[in-house]
């Protein structure tokens, strides 16, 4: 693999000279002390200093809201009731500063969204644009569980670049031909030294080692679907939820959605709209009757799917990177991590 | 590049009204481009998505069937915001028609065997689509014998009911037509609940027989211990699931039963696929 180096004085002009062929999108401090990604005005930096972002970057390729597609309920129109395709850019776009955890999480969400049936073009057009340019975790937050989850603070496995702070400098692994078209666009192009690569090697080896907190799941999935689903346990996890939907928002792997179709007179549009298993509106039918009518049942559905179903479906572990976001960010405590314990142990 | 989530335009050709208290009907549709009615390439058992633009879509099981040519129909039952605007529909409306989705039953796997069809209601729909697939002369020599047992609360909640006159008369099915109750003293087939009659009419499975069962929870739960009665194994009970669903594709995610989703991997089950899985439909 070829590995870069680029001093720091250095940076910010290769970013602004990448951008004559790419979108950049990066991790930005927005109001109430909320960071998430977002494109980059000119000028503007990716904001290195945040450790994890509040919200996932997947709102890159999978929107909060997304129009899917526009109409018309003109009787006088000759596209009356018919729905259009709306013009949308997928242009190239990097996303700088993605944290290796995230980056593997679009690994896992994509089994979802491009599958061998079908292909969500909303989803996959936007990701097949990105190229994206890691940071390695360095200094890894407490709630942070990715070397136990197949991930990890240096993993490549989602990236095309991956950067290394080291202090002076950044060291600069070149994963993929994007990777590599994106290096080139910048105008980095200096190789670093065998000595640079001594401190890559024993950075990662550092911060692996910074990762104290794990989960193990392999036991989950050799248990019975439906002995695990009957666990008494479900009661006191799910007691102090609030059905927020905190979680779920936050989550890199989450990608429940809703369809929405919304109008103003006779112009409209379908939307594509982030939904949570959390909420009871998720299930209901329309007599009435909901499949997931109690917290307990909304709350077990989020950690089975996540630690059980998702890894007896795919055998490829579970539908978490270990970012630690939604032990972060749940407003009565709820860690996931206690729950895995639980669920591979008891 | 397909775009799954995008409907073929359809205008309404026809539209039935089925049921005395006017909840049911059914409605044709004729593909605008009839290039797409190819490419709506189905099997019974399968359902769609139907989309009206500014309202919403809903899956619906397709009532017409394969067999027959130049429209596909579907009878929906007034409950929601969608079905209540598409009931106010009429003819010459355009709307859009996803699909088809999902499993249907399993044809395959069903040759040669005896087929039993109980239905209650207005779940009779993928089993009308069903029944005149398998009477038409091209299948009926691949199956063996019929058995329907369809009920609904009264003669005139009956849905199709001149094509269930129409098997009655048949040599080649044996239809066990019931309602709840009915002061009609013309009225000349069974009556008593879904179940009893199952009981009574069905035939035994000497292991060679395959259930098919579309009806409310209620006839489904007193169903499945007459079946079982009756010597069916869980594997040759085969039910249609029903869930909120979004996408219909097995992407949106709301219709899991465990790590099936209804959707995609349904929402035909066996008894025995379903007993292993999360009872959350």
């Amino acid at each position: 693999m070829r590995i870069l180096q680029i001093q720091k004085t250095d940076w910010s002009a290769g970013l602004e000279k990448s951008r004559q062929d790419y979108r950049l999108i990066g991790p930005v401090k927005e109001g109430n002390n909320v960071s998430k990604f977002r494109e980059l005005a000119a000028g503007e930096e990716p904001d290195f200093s945040i450790s994890t972002t509040t919200m996932s970057p997947k709102s890159v390729v999978f929107p909060q809201s997304e129009v899917m597609f526009t109409f018309t309920t003109d009787s006088a129109s000759p596209d009356c009731n018919i729905m259009k395709v709306p013009e949308s850019s997928y242009s190239p776009r990097a996303i700088i500063g993605i944290r290796p955890f995230d980056a593997a999480a679009m690994n896992i969400v994509k089994m979802n969204f491009d599958t061998p049936d079908y292909r969500d073009p909303y989803w996959c057009d936007a990701y097949e644009a990105c190229t994206f340019i890691g940071l390695a975790v360095t200094d890894p937050e407490s709630c942070d569980f990715s070397t136990s989850t197949g991930t990890g603070p240096f993993d490549i496995s989602g990236l095309d670049v991956l950067l290394i702070d080291a202090g002076e400098y950044f060291l600069v692994e070149v994963v993929t031909e994007k990777g590599s078209t994106w290096v080139r666009s910048a105008g980095f192009n200096k190789e670093a030294d065998a000595e640079s690569i001594e401190v890559l090697h024993s950075m990662r080896k550092e911060a692996k080692k910074k990762i104290v907190s794990t989960v193990a799941f392999e036991n989950i999935n050799k248990k019975e679907t439906l002995d695990l689903y009957n666990e008494s346990y479900w009661d006191s996890i799910s007691f102090p939820c609030l059905n927020c939907g905190t979680c779920t928002y936050v989550c890199p792997t989450c990608w429940c959605f809703d369809i929405q179709d919304e109008s103003d007179r006779k112009k409209g549009r379908r939307m594509k709209n982030w939904d949570s298993c959390m909420f009871p509106n998720f299930t209901i039918h329309t007599t009435g009757h909901n499949p997931r009518n109690t917290k307990l049942m909304r709350v077990r559905q989020r950690f089975m799917h996540k630690l059980k179903y998702h890894q007896s479906k795919y055998d490829k572990g579970i539908l978490c990177v270990g970012c630690g976001r939604c032990v972060t960010s749940c407003p009565v405590n709820i860690d996931i991590r206690e729950v895995c314990k639980q669920m591979n142990n008891s | 590049m397909i775009n799954p989530y995008l409907p073929y335009p359809v205008r309404i050709d026809d539209i039935i009204v089925e049921s005395e208290d006017r909840s049911l009907k059914t409605f044709k549709f004729v593909f605008l481009d009839p290039k797409d009615e190819e490419k709506f390439s189905y099997r019974a058992g399968q359902f769609a998505e139907i989309s009206i633009a500014g309202v919403g879509e809903i899956p619906i099981g397709i009532a017409s069937s394969p067999v027959e040519k130049g429209f596909i129909a579907f009878t929906i039952n007034r409950a929601g915001k969608v079905t209540s605007h598409l009931h106010n529909m009429k003819v010459g409306d355009i709307l859009g028609v996803r699909g088809p989705l999902g499993k249907s039953y399993p044809w395959d796997t069903m040759k040669g065997k005896n087929l039993l069809f109980i239905g209650g209601g207005f779940a009779f729909t993928t089993l009308r689509s069903s029944v005149v697939y398998l009477l038409h002369p091209d299948n009926r020599e691949k199956y063996g014998t019929i058995d329907v047992v369809y009920g609904s609360r009264s003669p005139g909640m009956l849905l199709y009911l001149d094509e269930l006159k129409e098997w009655e008369a048949r040599d080649d099915i044996n239809m066990h037509i019931t309602v709840d109750r009915t002061d009609d003293p013309n009225w000349k087939y069974n009556i008593g609940f879904v179940p009893p009659i199952a009981e009574e009419k069905a035939p035994k499975s000497e292991g060679n027989t395959y259930a098919i069962v579309c009806g409310p929870p209620i006839m489904i739960k007193f169903t499945l211990p007459v079946l079982e009665k009756l010597g069916y194994d869980h594997d040759h009970i085969i039910l249609s699931l029903e869930n909120r669903m979004k996408c219909g594709i097995g992407v949106c995610g709301r219709c899991g039963i465990g790590e099936q989703l209804v959707c995609k991997d349904g929402p035909v089950f066996t008894l025995a696929e379903v007993n292993n899985t999360p009872k959350e439909f």
